[in-house]
């Protein structure tokens, strides 16, 4: 990129604006030619091109020079607190946008040796409220509302009569820490064809017994690896860890992945996204 | 173009002199793309460094051992949902920039002031002793000498590392071929931390030398044109 003002002096429309820098380009062409003269003021070192701008050029092109950066000030917005909250909710949308975007349906998430997997009593135990919503097992169901042909409560023996599967799968947390799990229990995707969910909805959520609540895409409510989970490490869940029914999503962040299920419901609205999401963290999070 | 070195003069009546000399370093688009960087990467490690307060460690949750407890007066966001939003919204910024900056570079032709190569290896030493050994300043000859191109090359990688590391601890199923390149989802946060440091190792050596290079140098940043250069 030439600035196109380094050699006003060489231009006539510069020279037909001042006389000074014509008058100065004279004497350093005289003064160049005639090899140093030392009675003059002007000593000229060698410099590309033998160029010269006066002084007040200079401070005008210095000038131009820096407005040319003045799109930074764009990022001031960022400053101003009525917009950052928006800006910053844009941001993270468009975030969301793209996790949409770069999630793929037919790519599996890395399974495990069992030998890799974090030994369960490190496994941690997570909840916003408490370790244990005291769920009653014996008349526990899962309500299904919304898009789908047969709604009502389900037993979970209804649930385990579908196909059981298992994976030692990575469970990470949006705090940065992750696990290695075994997981077990039914398919999303069979029981959402259990019940005739409309699978061109939107969401698949769920409400929880301690009032938690999430959101699911239906692209990732398909996910070959999303369990309806039930088991642990070949055992039944234990209460903390969601007992009787908990989501088991290795392409999600761990916030999304609910426990002590109750609820489900199949929607093209969210009025709520989750528990989570609608304090201010990531609606998709997808890993 | 770069490298332009121009004489300054100042004319009273029939007399003119000259004032000194002043030579154009930096483009415009490297000067835009230096503060949005500049910017971006402060809220990038300071939301960071918020994140990280998160889980402060490298190791298991159970039992956990914190590697550092980072205040929070030094960090972006106030809590771990507000630091991931100004994470996510300036990593694009940070990102764009960097896209802009090395295409521009590339495609300009620019990146011969920047990019350090063999040429620049002979002229390393001598550097090196001027600033850590008292020896004798080398010639000066270009905006920038061997040692700077070095530094500024290694910065720019790490610049791509970071993006690449982060990539990976954001997205580590979708990109499970980046997670597993540094060792899975676990290590690429370590490596993603490392990076930063790295990156803020560079930042403080490269404030001292502009502080030690005075005001014509940092103004260079800010209108392309450096006063007085010693080429």
């Amino acid at each position: 990129m030439e600035p196109e003002n380094t050699k006003p002096d060489h231009s006539e429309k510069t020279e037909a604006k001042s006389v000074e820098p014509e008058v100065a380009n004279r004497k350093v062409t005289q003064e160049t030619s005639a090899e140093s003269q030392t009675a003059s003021r002007v000593i000229i070192r060698p410099v590309d091109r033998d160029r010269t701008i006066s002084d007040r050029q200079f401070s005008k092109v210095s000038r131009r020079e820096l407005l040319k950066i003045s799109p930074l000030l764009l990022l001031g917005a960022f400053a101003i607190p009525s917009l950052q909250e928006s800006l910053l909710k844009k941001g993270l949308g468009f975030s969301d946008w793209a996790s949409a975007r770069l999630f793929r349906q037919g790519h599996l998430a890395q399974t495990f040796a069992d030998s890799e997997l974090t030994p369960f009593e490190k496994f941690p135990i997570n909840d916003y409220d408490v370790d244990d919503p005291g769920v009653n097992f014996e008349n526990w169901t899962l309500t299904v509302s919304g898009a789908v042909q047969r709604p009502g409560d389900y037993k979970l023996d209804q649930i385990k009569t579908l196909a059981r599967f298992r994976q030692n799968t990575r469970h990470v947390c949006v705090e940065g820490w992750d696990v290695v799990g075994r997981f077990g229990g039914a398919k999303l995707s069979d029981f959402l064809s259990m019940i005739g969910a409309d699978m061109s909805a939107r969401f698949v959520t769920v409400g929880c017994a301690d009032d938690y609540y999430e959101s699911l895409d239906m692209a990732t409510a398909l996910h070959p690896q999303t369990l309806l989970c039930y088991e642990m490490y070949d055992r039944p869940l234990t209460r903390e860890h969601g007992a009787p029914l908990r989501l088991n999503i290795p392409t999600k962040i761990g916030y999304k992945q609910a426990k002590y299920l109750t609820d489900l419901k199949i929607t093209n609205v969210l009025r709520k996204v989750g528990y989570w999401e609608d304090q201010g963290y990531s609606e998709f999070y997808g890993l | 173009m770069s490298g332009t070195v121009v004489e300054i003069v100042r004319t009273k009546g029939e007399e003119t002199e000259s004032i000194g000399r002043v030579a154009y370093e930096h483009p415009p688009v490297v000067r835009l793309c230096h503060w949005l960087n500049a910017i971006s990467l402060f809220v990038m490690v300071g939301s960071g460094l918020q994140i990280f307060r998160a889980f402060p460690s490298f190791g298991a949750k159970i039992p956990q051992k914190d590697l550092l407890n980072w205040p929070k007066a030094f960090a972006i966001g106030g809590w771990l949902g507000g630091a991931l939003q100004w994470h996510l919204t300036f990593m694009w910024i940070y990102i764009a920039t960097g896209i802009v900056y090395l295409a521009y570079q590339l495609f300009s032709g620019n990146y011969r002031q920047v990019l350090f190569s063999p040429r620049d290896l002979p002229g390393v030493w001598p550097i090196v002793r001027h600033y850590f050994f008292f020896g004798p300043k080398p010639e000066v000859r270009e905006a920038y000498n061997p040692l700077q191109k070095h530094a500024y090359t290694t910065v720019i990688g790490l610049g791509v590392l970071s993006v690449l590391t982060g990539i990976a601890v954001w997205k580590p199923v979708q990109f499970s071929w980046l997670a597993w390149l540094m060792g899975g989802f676990h290590w690429a946060r370590l490596w993603h931390f490392l990076v930063m440091w790295a990156i803020l190792a560079f930042v403080f050596g490269h404030l001292v030398m502009v502080i030690l290079h005075g005001w014509n140098n940092f103004v260079s940043m800010l209108t392309g044109w450096k006063k007085d250069p010693e080429y």
